[in-house]
């Protein structure tokens, strides 16, 4: 394989689907498959079939606005369809070369208008098992041009002048990290794709491995000619099996086409990839976990350093990056790092994908660039809170997140931006939340999550987020006093401090984020003995036996 | 100079406390000469008086009536001590908390008894569902571990508390000793 | 010793002490007679961190760092106790005491305990936290030994002896977060279990929760400081 071959595989793609005058793209991706998107597609095929048009229909990943799906959008004139259903099929392929159905048709174009696509820039237009269909969308081309024109260093260089920071939710530099692995000593060394996605209500990474599978493994396998790894391990949790069916159909494409295996391009590089499922703990997203349990061995973490870059999976230099991460790889090699780093904000460079959840009109699945402002986020793409209720709330990065209130929403997202007050990027999960939630019911929940994830190695992680759920369910039933307020306050501390991980290390974030912005709603459930909000049910309590 | 009001109170523990505050033996002499013994089980007072000064209080709170008590002796007292691990940590008596009261009556009055078996619940108070140590109820001042906490504790302990003279407790005792 | 012996300096407590490239931040300080208090760690026995009792500050550095695994660098300075790192570790035996029961009065171990002893020297005179009381077991289906979950920790120490020196591996991790247990085998009953009877994990256990059933009614220190020696003797074969 080489770049004409590339060339001619793309080519005679576009030729075929030259043919059709109109390309149906159904949305197939989790919210809207549940829905009857296959009998809807298996509807538009049979009737396409029947009529005198030349019609393709295509499955497709993720198109975005999950809560309008089942989606479908007619190409080429982009017109979008929501909440289709089977019977929809004969109406949008009678529309075909006439008006649009006008009863289907959606208005969200603010919604589009507003998102910068380099992550997704496929979902929604190629068949995620269908190589040809990523090629014909310059796919592996980035990888061609590395191994044939670029030498690691210099792959390592344009990554380090992108300014991409992990995705996966620490933000670490990804060419720092690239670099630190490509210098580190030994032959055998291992890059490792992070697709544990565990955060409550994130769901990016997912659609990425089911959408555009190949754009993960292009990214892993120039990760591994930049830093001179030949294996690559996908570690996915086995609640995506869409996702692990997708990427082993996606790895077996690659390998039949020359992208993955030996000799590379006609060069001496040589890279392959496994996957490796996770058995369903949070904690394997932790890297040294996810080592642990690649490995076969329990799945806890290790003290850093040493760092996984120097002494990672089986004691090997190892390059872990999370799934957005190695899918914003291709882009930024084929386009160049200055093109990657005009988007975004100071520190935050390029774009962040987000799952958007909760109290919101337009759930589904956003990218937008680095520094762009919550609100905009929240009521512009969001399309803002439904049924008459007010913003309260967005909760950013999962249960390792902190809740940024009203006052802060024309905050520009960036990792340094959501830090200073008290949240963080994280994977990119995002929950936004009402008047009709209480905020120390939404900490407690996330407690909840970190307790019963906690691996359970270290004391203040393992034992001190079952005490602050205790604590936080006191408060909740109106049975706490100011002083396991101040108790609580206090066992956050050490935990954020003493813990081994950055599970532990972040669970305290939700609380004290909610303490700083809504500490009026702890007093109101302590003092006064009610929910400010009307969730939690607080009645005397009864502590005598009958 | 008056002398300092003390009360010792006994709520769910094995009086060993007590014993061993006893077992000062003549330095109870030494010490008479600061307090007076206002309220004690080895005094005949009926209530708990107005004010105290220093209450030392031996037992974790089990029952209605022990939280009812320890309310109470908190309102009318200036030192809460905390005596002994029962009253520090809840110790044996809290035991029963992981098997709930009812194991624990049951085992007690039906399963054990052949006359008549069945729960007492009259006169004797009702039992918490759990065994907690008496900070969990109210503010406690001093806490002086041990079980029982030795005379010699009870002494360096009570003398530095009489006199106001500075008191290291974790070079006296500790949990269990 | 190896003749290329690369010595870094370093300053722990205000203390100028020397160590050798590799060393671990306790093993220098307690060579220099500096008391960094552990619970997980013991000699002879791989470190795994996770108790958390010797963390330490490290001047410019914002992260607490355990001294059992890390190691010395050149100029660094340690603080080995600190206001903020006593009230660390008052809570984590806080968290401890209140996670399981541990009575100590009624304890095999009462005066032969780490935990016991760890909370006395740091000056923990009562728990702040509530205390859980969770329903756990006994297993005293060993002819030997018996284990209490009550009186465990979860230090592990247990299982890497069983591991690292017996080579037995009986005893390994069960559960998740807040249920986790150790167990024997796959969770079969110790006594049915693989266990070669050696001991080694009762005399390591830092707590009551491993002991000899002889030594119930009497007082049962552990002697955990056969594991260096042993290793030495192994080295030297």
């Amino acid at each position: 394989m080489n770049l004409e071959e590339l060339e001619l595989i793309a080519r005679s793609v576009r030729q075929e689907n030259a043919v059709y005058d109109y390309e149906v793209n159904v949305c197939m991706d989790l919210a809207c498959a549940s829905q009857g998107a296959e009998q809807l597609r298996e509807a538009l095929i049979a009737t396409g079939d029947a009529s005198d048009k030349k019609v393709l229909v295509r499955r497709t990943g993720c198109m975005g606005p999950c809560s309008s799906g089942p989606l479908v959008r007619v190409d080429p004139d982009e017109i979008l369809y929501s909440h289709v259903k089977e019977s929809h099929a004969e109406a949008i392929i009678q529309s075909l070369g006439s008006e649009p159905v006008p009863e289907l048709q959606c208005d969200l174009n603010e919604h589009f208008d507003k998102q910068v696509r380099v992550v997704l820039e496929n979902a929604g237009y190629i068949d995620p098992e269908k190589i040809d269909d990523y090629i014909a969308r310059d796919g592996y081309k980035a990888l061609m041009t590395a191994l044939m024109e670029m030498t690691p260093y210099g792959v390592v260089h344009r990554i380090t002048e992108s300014g991409l920071r992990g995705r996966g939710g620490g933000g670490y530099p990804t060419g720092l990290k690239w670099g630190t692995v490509a210098k580190a000593g030994g032959d055998t060394k291992y890059v490792v794709c992070n697709g544990d996605e565990g955060d409550p209500g994130a769901f990016m990474d997912r659609s990425v491995m089911e959408g555009d599978p190949h754009r993960v493994i292009e990214g892993m396998a120039i990760a591994g000619y930049a830093v001179g790894a030949s294996k690559g391990f996908i570690y996915v949790r086995a609640e995506y099996p869409v996702a692990v069916s997708r990427l082993t159909t996606a790895i077996r494409e690659a390998r039949r086409r020359g992208l993955l295996g030996n000799n590379l391009c006609g060069t001496t590089f040589n890279f392959d990839v496994e996957i490796r499922l996770g058995a369903g703990a949070f904690v394997c997203g932790e890297e040294t976990a996810l080592i642990a349990s690649i490995e076969g061995k329990r799945g806890t973490p290790k003290p850093r350093p040493p760092y996984p870059a120097v002494n990672g999976l089986w004691g090997k230099p190892t390059l872990i990056n999370n799934v957005e991460t190695f899918a914003n790889i291709p882009p930024i090699v084929r386009n160049g790092g200055k093109w990657f780093a005009s988007m975004g904000s100071e520190r935050s460079k390029g774009t962040k994908v987000f799952a958007l959840t909760g109290k919101i009109t337009n759930t589904g699945l956003v990218e937008v660039p680095m520094g762009i402002k919550l609100r905009e986020i929240i009521e512009v793409i969001g399309g803002g809170v439904p049924g008459g209720h007010t913003f309260k709330a967005v909760q950013t990065g999962g249960p390792s997140g902190g809740c940024i209130p009203a006052e802060m929403l024309d905050l520009g997202v960036s990792y340094d931006a959501l830090l200073n007050v008290g949240s963080i990027m994280g994977s990119g999960g995002m929950i936004v939340m009402d008047d009709t939630s209480c905020m120390v019911n939404v900490a407690r929940f996330f407690v909840e999550f970190c307790m019963t994830e906690s691996c359970g190695k270290c004391i203040p992680c393992r034992a001190g987020t079952a005490q602050m759920y205790r604590l936080l369910s006191r408060i909740c039933e109106g049975s706490a006093t100011m002083d396991d307020l101040s108790l609580l306050e206090d066992l956050c501390g050490t935990v954020k401090e003493t813990s081994l991980c950055g599970l532990g290390m972040t669970a305290p974030n939700p609380v004290l984020s909610t303490l700083k912005y809504f500490r009026n709603e702890y007093i109101e459930h302590i003092v006064h003995k009610r929910c400010p909000a009307g969730v939690c049910n607080i009645q005397a309590p009864v502590e005598v036996l009958a | 100079m008056s002398k300092l009001k003390l009360a010792t109170v006994w709520l769910d523990g094995c009086s060993g406390c007590h014993m061993s505050f006893l077992d000062m033996d003549e330095r109870l002499l030494a010490l008479a000469e600061h307090v007076e013994v206002v309220y004690s089980p080895i005094v005949d007072t009926k209530e708990f008086p107005d004010e105290v000064d220093i209450a030392l209080v031996e037992g974790a709170v089990a029952s209605v009536d022990d939280e009812k008590k320890i309310r109470k002796i908190r309102a009318h007292t200036k030192l809460l001590v905390a005596m002994g691990d029962c009253a520090v940590t809840g110790n044996v008596p809290s035991m029963r908390n992981p098997l709930g009261p009812e194991a624990i009556l049951d085992r007690a009055y039906i399963e054990n008894v052949s006359a008549q078996p069945q729960i007492p619940c009259v006169v004797v108070p009702q039992l918490l569902r759990i065994v907690r140590p008496i900070h969990e109820f109210v503010h406690v001042d001093v806490f002086l571990p041990g079980c029982p906490p030795s005379a010699d504790t009870f002494h360096t302990a009570l003398t530095a508390l009489v006199t106001g003279q500075p008191l290291d407790i974790p070079a006296l005792t500790r949990f269990g000793a | 010793m190896s003749e290329n012996v690369e010595v870094k300096t370093l300053v722990i407590d205000g203390h100028e002490v020397s160590a050798r490239r590799g060393q671990t931040i306790l093993e220098v300080a307690r060579e220099n007679n500096i008391d960094i208090p552990t619970l997980c760690h013991l000699d002879g026995l791989s470190d795994v961190g996770a108790c958390r009792m010797c963390l330490v500050e490290i001047a410019g550095n914002n992260k607490l760092l355990p001294a059992c695994v890390a190691t010395v660098s050149e100029g660094m300075q340690v603080t080995t106790s600190s206001e903020r790192l006593q009230k660390h570790r008052r809570t984590i035996l806080e968290l401890l005491f209140a996670e399981r029961n541990h009575v100590c009065s009624v304890c095999v171990a009462n005066g032969h305990c780490e935990l016991q002893s760890l909370a006395q020297d740091q000056g923990l005179t009562h728990v702040r936290l509530p205390y859980r009381n969770p329903d756990l077991h006994v297993d005293a289906s060993h002819e030997r030994f018996t284990l209490d979950h009550n009186r465990c920790i979860l230090c592990t120490r247990c299982v890497r002896v069983c591991a690292e020196i017996e080579g037995a591996h009986v005893w390994d991790v069960m559960g998740r977060g807040i249920n986790s247990m150790v167990i024997t085998d796959l969770h079969e009953d110790w006594g049915s279990s693989s266990c070669t009877r050696c001991g080694k994990c009762v005399q390591v256990c830092p707590t009551g929760a491993l002991f000899d059933k002889s030594k119930i009614g009497t007082s049962h220190p552990k002697y955990p400081d056969f594991l260096p020696y042993l290793n030495l003797m192994r080295e030297a074969q």
